[in-house]
């Protein structure tokens, strides 16, 4: 007995316990780049090779990275409104975030989509989707700024969106929750099977000039669509798109959408539909819907009600539609660059189906059907469309983009983790942890025919640890991981604006060939413009006070103003006469309810302001813009309602009274 | 004067005409803030370049406005210098070593009294500054060089000649040389 001592004794038991550690299994080991810091770092004054617009999910904007350094470039404002520089407050933008609801100042912004010709990035314009009230944005990129945005009347979730044909001649948006039409909507919800369609638009993008028009929508059946992608070259009259929920439930969803073992991809010829529209076959149906456009040369904003729409539905058109059963809610479908493969992300499935163009068209031929769907909508055949799938590729796959070496990349959420496979054979090549939960990927061009295989930036959901904490709330992040060799390595992994939804990357010279460094002024057709400092003035007709405001380094003219009663509408319309690059002046006035006006130079901005009371109100230019700029400033008085205080208004010792 | 020489004073007086429609000198700024550098380009009749962003800045210290109708010279200029040149083909086809003489003579007249303008006129430019000026430098002025590099303040300012500018001169250059070897000859001849 002695010699088991208590000591031994504590021993022996402990065993299995060191025995259990000992097993645990290592994790993956994280995979950074021994020259990472040489291959990411850009040196002061140097420009990144590539910029990457990735969306800021719920902050509802746009940001502008420059990659591979992942610095922020800018936050382009779109869906919500911004302080900063009065988007969306001032006179100027603030019919940009009309709706059919009214002023909407905020949108859950999901795929930026940049323009394409030819099916390759053409750097002009970049399309983002707004997905609560169902809008798609257009971004001009010379300028950066959002120029136009409508509406999509009959939609909820616009989320399958806004992703383009290969010349742009039409962005998509499908929806995620199908809805009963409107206007026929006040029905109960458990009628679902019944009552509620999908509906994809078909938005018309004008070659020259950018503009969005709805050119007509198609009625689906009523299925979750998840996201979509046109094909391109051999496919390129096709658009897929993924469905959820063809189990068609309406409460927990989560289980209850999740029981079929297939969903579908929907294949939508939108050539034929377009001829059947230009054929006439369309219905003329009432839907409101706005539609906004800021122009560039008069800096003002307008927005139309629009009051109809072109329909098709597709139960009187079912050639339209193909239905390809797919494993398990499938998420992204993404189409290889040479048209010919739709990878299809079945996000609770093993396998990760890879669906061949040709043999779909063989299918449909060949009328190689397993059933229907809705009535009269064909479903083709799995085994009949599938080129292969990719084997035990990881644990909710989620998107898949391309390089140009034949290789495709996919997000897995769940084991987060991005898995290299070949399209040629299907084989898994390599796989890189990423920290934590990607959704989309982004590869320079990669959902284009020409993809830029240089890096892949993963669009990450969960940050925990990667940071200095900042309190519950943390940042979202994206990882840059080289992809030039066979192994990928990370680079970097740097934080972002909102949630980076996705995020689309393109070489930085086809975007700085077109930046425009300021405005003219003699272009400027501003209804309020002040050209000419001596043109600057202040009229009054009946309550409301116009002041036509210019701004140069470095004051403001008038910068005294007299004779404003409370209860008057003032507008102050501030021209920034400068005419050089990286000029901006900004305008406040103590009490302004809205926010500051950014001007850039030679455009002309409105902020509206009601005084609430009797008094000296400083105004001044909020963006330093010179070495005087504490001095550029002024003062408005404000005499009760009624009184007598003449207008008065000048600069220096011209002084103007009424 | 031979014809080799009778050609080379009309290439000289051709390479002098190409003023009518290239810059002859320039001004150039550069400073921090502006790496892209601004530039003034100066003509037979007018300035063109980033005059309203040099005019901009300029106020702060109080100089003049630069603007091009108020300078007498771009009215004249194209005409007198029109018949500087006629005179050269003049020359070129008569062909008298006189006559060049009288040319070289009218030209350089002309340089030095271009040259005295400019220089004048950058010195009331900077020198004669608004009393009112926001920015004043105790002991500071702010003349361009009539050429080469000076540092003004933030700004270096650069005088130099443009392309029109050098085309007049190679013109000159030629002339000269044509003068010296003619001499040369004449004095051959009577030896």
């Amino acid at each position: 007995m002695d010699l088991l001592s208590k000591k031994s004794l504590l021993l022996l038991l402990a065993t299995p316990y060191f025995l259990a550690v000992g097993c645990k299994p290592g994790k993956v080991a994280e995979t950074t780049d021994t020259d990472a810091a040489k291959k990411v770092y850009v040196a002061p004054g140097k420009h990144d090779e590539l910029y990457m617009f990735a969306s800021g999910g719920f902050s509802g904007q746009l940001a502008a990275y420059g990659i591979p350094s992942g610095r922020l470039l800018k936050v382009i404002p779109v869906f919500a409104q911004d302080p900063e520089n009065g988007w969306g407050y001032n006179e100027n933008t603030k019919p940009m975030l009309n709706t059919s609801h009214g002023f909407i100042p905020w949108d859950d912004a999901h795929h930026p989509e940049l323009s394409k010709t030819n099916g390759e990035d053409d750097g002009r314009w970049i399309f983002i989707n707004g997905n609560n009230t169902p809008r798609i944005a257009r971004i001009d990129l010379a300028t950066f700024k959002t120029v136009e945005i409508i509406e999509l009347p009959n939609s909820a979730g616009n989320h399958a969106s806004p992703f383009c044909t290969e010349n742009t001649e039409y962005l998509v948006g499908n929806t995620r929750f199908s809805i009963p039409e409107e206007g026929k909507d006040d029905v109960a919800i458990d009628t679902y099977k019944e009552n509620f369609q999908g509906n994809v638009s078909f938005v018309s993008v004008d070659k020259n000039t950018g503009g969005m028009k709805v050119a007509f929508q198609i009625r689906v059946p009523g299925f979750n669509y998840d996201l979509a992608h046109a094909g391109k070259g051999p496919s390129g009259d096709w658009m897929f798109f993924t469905t959820y929920n063809t189990e068609q439930a309406h409460t927990l969803l989560e289980v209850n959408a999740s029981q079929k073992d297939k969903d579908f991809i929907m294949a939508l010829n939108w050539r034929k539909a377009e001829a059947l529209i230009k054929a006439g076959k369309g219905k003329k149906t009432a839907a409101t819907y706005a539609h906004n456009v800021l122009d560039e040369k008069s800096h003002q904003a307008t927005s139309t009600m629009e009051s109809s729409v072109l329909v098709l539905d597709v139960k009187d058109h079912p050639e339209l539609i193909y239905y390809m059963p797919c494993p398990k809610s499938p998420h992204g479908v993404d189409v290889t660059p040479d048209g010919e493969f739709m990878v299809a992300s079945g996000k609770l499935a093993a396998a990760l189906p890879v669906f061949s163009f040709q043999k779909m068209l063989k299918a449909i031929e060949n009328k190689s059907f397993e059933g229907k769907v809705a009535g009269n909508l064909n479903v083709l055949k799995y085994e009949s469309v599938l080129q292969g799938e990719v084997k035990k590729p990881g644990l909710g796959p989620l998107h898949t983009e391309f390089d140009d070496k034949g290789f495709a990349y996919t997000t897995m959420f769940v084991s987060s983790e991005i898995v290299k496979w070949r399209i040629k054979d299907l084989e898994i090549i390599d796989r890189i942890p990423v920290y934590y939960s990607p959704g989309h990927l982004s590869i320079p061009g990669g959902d284009s025919k020409k993809p830029y295989g240089k890096y892949v930036v993963a669009l990450n959901k969960i940050t925990k640890d990667r940071y200095l904490p900042t309190g519950p709330e943390l940042t979202q992040s994206a990882q840059l991981i080289d992809i030039t060799g066979n192994k990928m390595k990370l680079l970097l992994d740097f934080p972002t604006i909102g949630e980076p939804h996705y995020a689309q990357m393109i070489p930085a010279e086809k975007i700085t060939k077109n930046q425009v460094r300021f405005y003219k002024i003699e272009e400027n057709t501003n209804k309020y413009v002040t050209k000419s400092e001596n043109d600057a003035r202040v009229v009054r007709k009946g309550n409301r006070v116009d002041v036509y405001m210019t701004a140069i380094r470095s004051h403001l003219a008038p910068d005294n103003i007299e004779g404003v009663q409370v209860g008057d509408e003032v507008y102050f319309h501030v021209t920034n006469l400068e005419q050089d690059w990286d000029v901006p002046h900004g305008f406040a006035i103590k009490g302004a309810n809205t926010a500051e006006l950014l001007v850039m130079p030679g455009e002309t901005n409105t902020l509206k302001w009601t005084p609430d009371r009797p008094g000296m109100f400083p105004y001044y230019c909020t963006d330093f813009c010179s070495a005087l700029h504490q001095e550029m400033q002024g003062y408005m008085r404000v005499s009760p309602k009624g009184s007598s205080t003449p207008l008065k208004y000048g600069l220096g010792s011209k002084i103007v009274q009424k | 004067m031979k014809t080799q020489s009778k050609i080379l004073i009309a290439i000289s007086a051709l390479l002098m005409a190409t003023a009518y429609f290239l810059p002859l000198w320039k001004i150039v700024l550069e400073a921090p803030q502006y790496p892209e550098g601004l530039e003034m380009k100066i003509w037979l009749n007018g300035i063109t370049g980033n005059i309203d962003q040099i005019n901009g800045l300029n106020h702060y210290i109080g100089m003049q406005f630069i603007v091009v109708e108020n300078f007498w010279e771009f009215k004249v200029l194209p005409y007198l210098y029109g018949v500087i040149v006629a005179l050269g083909f003049f020359v070129a086809w008569r062909g008298k070593l006189s006559y060049l003489w009288a040319w070289f003579a009218i030209l350089l007249v002309f340089a030095i009294f271009g040259f005295t303008d400019f220089y004048l006129w950058e010195y009331d430019y900077g020198h004669n500054l608004d009393p009112h000026a926001a920015i004043k430098v105790e002991g500071m002025s702010y003349q361009p060089p009539l050429i080469g590099y000076k540092q003004l303040l933030n700004f270096l300012a650069g005088s130099l000649p443009d392309i029109g500018g050098i085309m007049v001169g190679i013109g000159g250059i030629i002339t000269v040389g044509v003068l010296f070897f003619e001499q040369k000859l004449k004095r051959n001849r009577q030896n």
